[in-house]
């Protein structure tokens, strides 16, 4: 087993602003690796620091097996970062931005523009090649941002949210991309604030919060941790949620909870989807009217609740405000 | 070991200074395209020259009398010509703290290139836009009636002495744009320190007048001294000028000021660049 990415200990204080306290993290070389936290968590000071951007106040990290703060040179070489924020210029066409990050990475001439290219065809922005990037859509720009970081075929990826402000179609497309990078090899860092993005690309998964790691562990081993799947029954009227729950309790993997006050019933339930078929016809042999049935994926404000007893807070939901009004403004 | 996916053949035969010339040219060119392409060009490299010659030489023209029945107006503009170039370098102050606020700085930090490149390739490509303001400033001139009145290779000498000045300058705005925190203040910071220097010279009147400190500083601005050297070798009026050092070596001065300021200022913003990991 080889560490493409191995970080101990990692440190960060902004004039006073503890970002980042003793952060553990080892990505094995050629796995994906998702860095799930709410907005303020710390995720992008981590990739910062890890992509040589930024330095640690104490702590070491090693990226392709060199250090990340005397050998920047050397990791440099070896990874490609999309951050959070565009990293294109917009007044050049996709076609020239690619190209210039092609020489600029030292590729050959004819090289550089063939890379171009092709990435131009794989991310489906070959009509739009040559069009400045003023004229593309968020999730256009996305992608060619994504683009940018993979000319020189990086062997370390670090992807900073990258489908935040995507349209699901858009989401989708970029989850595609990212598993068809690593099916060739390569090794993926990614943050994210959705446990489903973590869950569908990430083969271990990494919480944080507050600057410091709550869990570490495959999709599986979290979900398990915070209790998988939920079943919400909603009812017609509060009488009949004792009957409800009595129903349900075969299907059930822990304790059923219910709510008057919002007439629902939710059980804890183990074995996907399969499980809503059953519930429904085990409901119709009780003869049991509902207004609505769903099974719900746990979310991340789920993980937080479980793992850490508060949800994510006030403070940084004006820090995700501030976040948007940034990216809409890039 | 790592046996990761090889990159892209990368070409590895050329020698570093090679490799260091042709990213500067890469930087360079996606600088000059950015400018030709961006709203805020016709602003600092059309408008504001023209605007400058014009406003002063009609404004002042012909109310500041300077003696011996000189044409103030000849006196004035090689004046005006510093005083815009220096103008002129906030559009680098902006532009790096733009740049600098988008991801796309970041993107430049993480590529395995020599970092001094972007900004020396940077500084080069400004030139594109200080040349064009300089031309466009000298066309305006003579339309207003400013004219040379020595040989050829002598009016060379002192556009050379201007283009040295405003190189020196925009090391100097590159620094200032890479040490504020945000665009809001770049955009003041970038002329902030324009407007005493421009005013405290010989631009708009001889140094002569003054209060003595304010005679001495106003000799010894970088300002006064291009455009001291400027009227020299255009062999517009020189008047007032004293017997002091400075005034007697302008040109020697104007060359020794835009050295230093290159030297110091490219260090340090260079250096800043690279050190920006706070
Ligand atoms: N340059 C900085 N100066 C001061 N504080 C900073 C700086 N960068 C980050 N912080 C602080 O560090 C903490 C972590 O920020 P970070 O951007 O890493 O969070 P994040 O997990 O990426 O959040 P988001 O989901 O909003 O992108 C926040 O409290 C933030 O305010
Ligand atoms: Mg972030």
């Amino acid at each position: 087993m080889t560490l493409a990415i191995e970080a101990r200990g990692i440190d960060k204080t902004f004039d006073g602003v503890r970002a980042l306290v003793g952060i553990d993290l080892d990505v094995e070389q050629g796995t994906v690796v998702g860095l799930l936290g709410p907005n303020g968590a710390g995720k992008t000071t981590m990739v910062r620091i890890l992509s040589t951007l930024i330095l640690p106040t104490a702590g070491y990290a090693k990226v392709a097996g060199f250090d990340v703060v005397t050998q920047s040179d050397e990791v440099r070489k070896s990874i490609g970062l999309t951050g959070q924020y565009a990293a294109v210029d917009e007044f050049l066409t996709g076609r020239e931005n690619l190209r210039m990050f092609g020489s600029l990475y030292h590729l050959p001439g004819k090289l550089a523009k063939a890379r171009a290219d092709e990435l131009l065809e794989q991310f489906s922005l070959t009509d739009a090649a040559d069009r400045t990037l003023k004229t593309y859509s968020g999730g256009m720009r996305r992608r060619l941002d994504l683009a940018a970081s993979l000319i020189a075929t990086p062997s370390i990826l670090f992807l900073d949210e990258p489908t935040t402000g995507l349209d699901p179609r858009s989401r989708l497309g970029m989850w595609e991309v990212i598993n068809s990078l690593v099916a060739t090899g390569t090794t993926v860092l990614l943050t994210t604030q959705y446990l489903e993005e973590a869950d569908q690309l990430a083969s271990r998964i990494v919480v944080i919060d507050r600057g410091a790691v709550i869990a570490n562990g495959t999709s599986d081993e979290l979900k398990t941790q915070v209790g998988g799947d939920r079943l919400e029954v909603v009812m017609k009227d509060a009488q009949s949620l004792a009957a409800c729950a009595d129903a349900l309790r075969p299907l059930a993997s822990s304790e059923i909870v219910t709510t008057a006050v919002t007439r629902t019933v939710v059980a804890p339930v183990a074995g996907g989807s399969a499980v809503l078929p059953d519930a429904i016809r085990a409901l119709d042999a009780a003869g049991i009217q509902f207004a609505d049935i769903a099974l719900r994926r746990p979310t991340l404000d789920d993980v937080f609740l479980s793992l850490t007893g508060h949800v994510a807070e006030e403070e940084e939901a004006a820090s995700g405000k501030k976040r948007r009004r940034k990216g809409a403004g890039a | 070991m790592m046996t990761t996916t090889t990159p892209t053949s990368v070409d590895s035969h050329r020698p570093p200074l090679g490799w260091f010339v042709s990213d500067c040219v890469a930087i360079g060119k996606r600088q000059i395209k950015t400018f030709l392409r961006s709203p805020s060009t016709f602003f600092f490299a059309l408008f504001q020259p023209v605007l400058f010659v014009l406003l002063f030489s009609f404004v002042f023209g012909g109310a500041i009398p300077i003696g011996n029945g000189l044409n103030y107006r000849e006196f004035l503009l090689p004046g005006i010509f510093a005083q815009t170039v220096t103008f002129a370098v906030a559009a680098a102050t902006v532009g790096i703290a733009e740049d600098a606020q988008k991801g796309i700085m970041d993107r430049f930090r993480t590529l395995p290139v020599n970092q001094a490149s972007v900004m020396v390739g940077r500084s080069f490509s400004e030139m594109v836009e200080r040349i064009m303001v300089i031309s466009i400033m000298s066309l305006t001139g003579l339309v207003v009636g400013w004219r040379t009145h020595t040989p050829w290779t002598q009016v060379l000498g002192g556009y050379g002495i201007y283009l040295l000045f405003a190189y020196a300058l925009t090391w100097t705005g590159l620094f200032v744009g890479l040490t504020v925190p945000n665009v809001q203040v770049a955009q003041t910071a970038g002329v902030a320190w324009v407007f005493p220097l421009t005013f405290l010279s010989n631009v708009f009147v001889p140094t002569k007048g003054m209060p003595h400190f304010l005679q001495v500083f106003a000799e010894w601005n970088p300002i006064s001294s291009v455009a001291l050297a400027g009227r020299q070798q255009f062999g517009n009026p020189v008047v007032g000028v004293g017997t002091s050092w400075p005034t007697q070596h302008a040109a020697l001065l104007a060359v020794g000021w835009s050295l230093t300021l290159i030297a110091v200022f490219s260090t340090l913003a260079v250096r800043r660049f690279k050190a920006k990991r706070d």
